[in-house]
């Protein structure tokens, strides 16, 4: 019976159905005559309601799967790279595949080897739940508009199609095409409803994008035609004597698993070539602890020069070395490269960022939101899940970089927002300077020995991003309440709010608040724990590295209470310059600030809420990672 | 028995089975006969006979398809020389022939659809079309240099004809002018060349001129005649793929020409000439019965200089096509250096020289049929509805014809190649060819032609992004609604509904173009 299928592969069925839903209800859309517009508004919202229910309910069994092993005294069962090998390694075994471990895979392009793979882990879901989320309030927020409504909801519900996609796929090809799915919805909403510059903004960002994505596929090629049968014979030798139960055991079948019936006992037929992310993450470590142990080896024989074990295990590592040449670190840096710019004209990093500032003012207000809640973060995603964990050689050496960028970002977009009068392009640069400390909080690589103020850093971006996410899209959702009574964004025609709209500005000032870093509100846990792991960074080309950025990244602290106080002063206090009268808040607009305003809360109060599932995977991947340095 | 009598006994068995994979075009033969016979009878004139045309096409295309079904991939030996050797069947034939046999058999559709020869004329329409089909298929069936030659001159001759049939139009009576001229010189040279190359070498038998050039390499490398021979050749060849610097005639025979002939030149006739090139290049490298690759001299001698001249001919025309769009105003014109862009991506796999090279071709193509087509199909419906052809036609389509903007919209992002449509498929074989050969190979040039191709990719966004904001984002002058029948919405949203749902196919398509790029070749490289 089909159904019995069904339930033993529940997990693939319920991300499958996540990504889905909103797909469906978007083909529904197309039956439904255009003029009833207050049903499709109602059908759409179902939607988003029903794809954000399914999330909490993925939510629930992952939470449940935190505690399972967790009680197991496992705490790297949990991880990605531990569930995907033993899923793989069931597959190859011909044993019953788990349906309890929230990973998944169909086949899908044999001949490039390609996988419909999903899977979750805590960054993954924090996304998730964030996104879908979101996704509720960005249409409870466009419920007054009433230009072809029909088209409008259609590709909002592709957008979440793809958005959704985007953060359970485990493949890289199919990440690339949710990842490009986004572009063509989100240019329509720019370009269709919004403002007065729509069709150049919109254009800009889609060739800004496109030119990333385009970056992206090349080195996401460059990656799939490496041939990784060295990793495959490490494997095997790792492998050997240990029991069938052994995560040693466990990987070699894994590889076995992917690589199907091709490679039989061991006969190659072929160059191994595969899309995994996590597969190749596990091979890129591989060929860069061999790297970093031919390093330690040489810097030991320059002491003890006379040691013959040494010496053999050198020549032994160099050896292994001339048949890792695919994933060399030349390679690796010329991949890692690609990527970054990549993924860094979304997230976006300045000098990448021009297209932010125009898509975000000439965005529809709940495009506003979805753009800086979500699309920002896909960029940050990527980062994390893909151009570090494939690249982690190359990420080492360029650590300081990504730092660097991500404190001029911090700096400049800060200084940039103060000189903004158009409060949706002040929120803009605010949101480019806070993407700042999620770059930064990532870019702190430590040594295994010291690799927990590295987590502290990656907790922070991470924790950054969600906490972003609900600040910025509350900004621009009172911005766009506030443009909805007053017809513009001069911050210099504003003044004295407070009186006609109380609610709003009590919610404004808790969710700007909230974006400035006040203690207590959850801009300032994200940043502050950033701030914690950049102390300590110290990358082998420039020791104070760490020290310096931690001090002006605290510097800026004061630029970004500047502007958002003076926005605040400047919106709120003072004298009205318009006769205009202006109702406050309805129900619905309550409703929406309301819950930005109760997350930006929460989240401050009590990040544990967020951490305590979100740490063993952070931890997990930093502990991963760290490996790089180990000497 | 006398010994000839059995020869003849076996020449007529052979010649018989010969007939039978022959069927397809001698199908196409028989309509053109019955075409022109019908002619005769003036009771007849008011009958528009695009239906024949149509159902002949569809019968050959079915033929062809089963002749694929029954085709031994994947044996040793599957081509098989048909008529004493002068053309072939094998792999790639059955490919492009059913590429060819489907995108005419879809642009008799579109003609039936915006009935631009009229009843009178269709029977003279209908027989030029068939004819340049027919041409086109031996074109990707030739094996023999006259045969090749015979082919492109039968695929050309109705193609002139076709440029200048709207006769009342000044515009159409130049375009054909200026392509017969153009053709006439194109195709001088293509005899010239082949004319040169067959006297010293004593056979016009494509194997056994490849094998004559190959021990020619042995004993010392090919000198500069060779070189040119081969070079007048491809030159001939890259006028009929649009290729720079033999792409002048393209956006005036297209702005010249009816619609409908535009969409029929732009993919029936690139995808015969770039079987015929794929194949042409597949033998020079070595890919002949009798012949192991792997020492093949070809890769030391031309190889190199080969691979460099096929990717500075893609790049540039690639990027010269993108960049002479941006300027345009008429919608002809517009796409016709669009078309000439998407012939610089074909040509990028075969820089590779090997098969996979060629399967990746052969793999854009299928999207782009559909895609292409699609495009023009709207040019031709918004002229029906408006009589205009320029850009500003299109604009506000999305209030005036809905279904037409939107499949605009989905051919166009199909044409930039992002996923998730079908044209994503076509542009990720071109490049992962490219990325995994010149990573094979250890030839730079790959690496540069990969360059250009995603520069162009950005680039080519610009104007096409032009013409979604002109189409589905600006506001339109007239709101009137454009009389657009219910038939031409269902044949442009047949063609969307493939490039959307297309890459749920692409292991299926994938795995056959490959296939039909192997089968009948030499394994190698």
């Amino acid at each position: 019976m089909w159904f019995a299928n069904v339930w033993d592969e529940l997990d693939f069925w319920m991300m499958s159905a996540i990504i889905l839903m909103p797909l469906v209800f978007a083909l529904g859309l197309i039956f439904i005559p255009s003029r009833r517009t207050e049903f499709i508004r109602w059908w759409t919202l179902i939607g988003t309601l029903v794809t954000f229910v399914l999330t909490t309910f993925l939510f629930i069994d992952f939470l449940r799967l935190t505690d399972e092993q967790l009680t197991n005294k496992d705490r790297t069962a949990q991880l990605l790279p531990a569930r995907t090998d033993v899923q793989l390694s069931s597959y190859r075994r011909a044993e019953p595949v788990s349906s309890r471990d929230l990973i998944a895979r169909k086949a899908w392009i044999g001949r490039f080897h390609i996988d419909y793979s999903l899977g979750v882990d805590g960054l993954s879901m924090a996304m998730l739940l964030m996104s879908s989320s979101i996704f509720v309030l960005a249409f409870l927020a466009s419920w007054k508009n009433t230009k072809a409504v029909r088209g409008y909801c259609i590709l909002f519900l592709i957008l979440e199609t793809g958005v959704l996609g985007l953060f359970l796929a485990l493949d890289f090809f199919l990440f690339y095409v949710f990842f490009e799915a986004m572009l063509v919805p989100m240019y329509f909403l720019i370009g269709y409803w919004g403002g007065p510059r729509k069709e150049y903004a919109a254009i800009k960002f889609f060739l800004y994008t496109l030119l990333g994505s385009i970056l992206i596929l090349v080195a996401m090629l460059a990656l799939y035609f490496v041939d990784l049968r060295p990793y495959y014979n490490d494997l095997v030798a790792k492998a050997e004597g240990k029991e069938r139960f052994s995560a040693e055991a466990h990987r070699r079948d894994a590889f076995l698993g992917l690589a199907g019936d091709r490679y039989d006992a061991g006969k190659f037929t072929g160059p191994v070539n595969t899309f995994d992310i996590i597969v190749l993450s596990e091979a890129a470590m591989a060929s860069a602890q061999l790297n970093s142990n031919i390093d330690r080896l040489e810097e030991q024989l320059r002491d003890r020069s006379e040691d013959q074990g040494l010496r053999d295990q050198l020549v032994d590592a160099e050896q292994k070395k001339l048949h890792w040449q695919a994933m060399s670190p030349q390679f690796q840096l010329f991949c890692f490269i690609l990527l970054f710019l990549g993924f860094a004209i979304k997230v976006p990093i300045i000098p990448l960022h021009t297209w932010l500032p125009d898509a975000h003012v000439e965005a529809p207000t709940p495009i506003s939101m979805i753009l800086a809640a979500i699309l920002l973060k896909t960029g940050a995603y990527g980062i994390l899940r893909i151009a570090i964990p494939i690249c982690p050689w190359a990420a080492n050496q360029l650590a300081w970089m990504m730092g660097l960028l991500g404190i001029i970002a911090i700096v400049y977009a800060a200084l940039v927002a103060l000189a903004q009068t158009n409060l949706k392009r002040l929120i803009a640069y605010s949101s480019i300077s806070h993407m700042g400390y999620v770059l930064l909080g990532i870019a702190v690589w430590a040594t295994p020995e010291s690799a927990q103020y590295w987590s502290w850093g990656m907790k922070g971006a991470v924790f950054q991003m969600i906490a972003h996410a609900f600040t910025s899209a509350g900004m621009f959702y009172l911005a766009g309440v506030l443009y909805d009574r007053i017809g513009h964004y001069d911050l210099n025609r504003m003044g004295g709010l407070t009186t006609p709209m109380p609610t709003w500005a009590g919610l404004t000032m808790v969710i700007f608040f909230g974006a400035m870093g006040l203690p207590l509100l959850c801009g300032f846990i994200g940043e502050f724990c950033v701030l914690l792991g950049t102390w300590n960074f110290r990358p082998d080309i420039w020791p104070a590295a760490g020290q310096t950025f931690t001090m002006i990244a605290a510097g800026t602290l004061v630029i970004t209470a500047a502007y958002i106080l003076w926005t605040l002063q400047r919106m709120l206090l003072g004298h009205r310059k318009d006769g205009l009268a202006l109702d406050d808040l309805d129900g619905r607009e309550g409703f929406i600030a309301g819950v930005f305003a109760v997350m930006t809360v929460v989240l401050g109060v009590w990040p544990m809420l967020v951490f305590d599932w979100l740490d063993p995977t952070l931890t997990g991947l930093v502990q991963l990672l760290a490996q790089v340095t180990a000497r | 028995m006398p010994s000839n009598v059995i020869q003849l006994d076996f020449l007529n068995s052979r010649m018989l089975g010969d007939l039978l994979v022959f069927a397809p075009e001698a199908i196409l033969i028989f309509t053109i006969a019955l075409l022109l016979f019908l002619r005769l009878f003036p009771a007849l004139d008011r009958w528009h006979l695009g239906f024949v045309a149509l159902v002949a096409n569809l019968v050959a295309l079915l033929v062809s398809s089963g002749q694929w079904l029954s085709f031994p991939f994947g044996s040793a030996s599957p081509a098989r020389d048909l008529f004493s050797g002068m053309i072939v069947f094998d792999g790639l034939s059955a490919f492009s022939r059913m590429l060819i046999l489907g995108a005419s058999s879809l642009t008799i559709l579109l003609t039936i659809l915006t009935k631009v020869p009229d009843r009178e004329d269709s029977a003279d329409f209908y027989v030029l079309l068939l004819g340049g089909t027919l041409g086109m298929c031996l074109m990707a069936s030739a094996q023999h240099f006259l045969m090749v030659y015979l082919a492109i001159e039968m695929a050309s001759v109705p193609s002139y004809v076709l440029a200048g049939f709207l006769k009342g139009k000044r515009q159409s009576s130049e375009a054909a002018l200026k392509y017969v001229v153009y053709g006439g010189g194109a195709s001088g040279m293509l005899l010239y060349g082949i004319s040169l190359l067959c006297g010293p070498l004593g056979t016009g038998y494509l194997p056994d001129v490849c094998l004559s050039l190959h021990t020619l390499m042995q004993s010392g490398g090919l000198d500069a005649f060779y070189w040119m021979c081969i070079g007048f050749i491809l030159l001939g060849l890259a006028f009929k793929l649009s290729l720079v610097p033999m792409h002048f005639w393209c956006p005036d025979v297209f702005e010249g020409a009816a619609a409908e002939v535009g969409a029929f030149l732009s993919i029936a006739s690139k995808g015969a000439a770039l079987a015929l090139m794929g194949r042409i290049i597949l033998l020079l490298m070595g890919g002949v019965p009798g012949l192991s690759v792997t020492n093949a001299p070809a890769w030391t001698h031309i190889a190199p200089s080969l691979s460099i001249a096929v990717a500075v001919i893609a790049g540039v025309t690639c990027t010269w096509g993108n960049l002479a769009a941006y300027p345009q105003t008429n919608l002809k014109r517009f796409w016709a250096y669009s078309t000439i862009a998407h012939a610089g991506y074909l040509l990028m796999p075969l820089a590779t020289l090997t098969r996979d090279g060629l399967a990746a071709a052969l793999l854009y193509l299928v999207p782009y049929l559909f895609m292409n087509l699609g495009v023009f199909a709207i040019v031709c419906f918004v002229r029906n509805a408006t009589h205009r052809e320029d850009l500003a036609a299109l604009t506000g389509l999305l209030k005036r014809a809905p279904i037409q903007a939107v499949a605009l919209a989905i051919f166009i992002v199909g044409l930039v190649g992002l996923p998730p449509f079908a044209g994503f498929l076509a542009k990720y074989e071109v490049f992962a060819c490219l990325v995994q050969q010149a990573q094979l190979q250890d030839r730079p040039v790959l690496w540069v032609l990969l360059g250009i191709g995603v520069v162009n990719t950005v680039i080519a966004l610009g104007y096409y992004g032009k013409l979604l904001k002109i189409a589905l984002l600006d506001a339109a002058n007239e709101p009137s609604p454009l009389p657009i029948p219910f038939r031409q919405n269902l044949y442009v949203i047949a063609l969307a509904v493939f490039i959307v749902v297309g890459i749920f196919f692409w292991d299926l398509l994938t795995t056959m173009g490959t296939q039909f790029a192997v089968g009948g070749f030499q394994p190698g490289p």
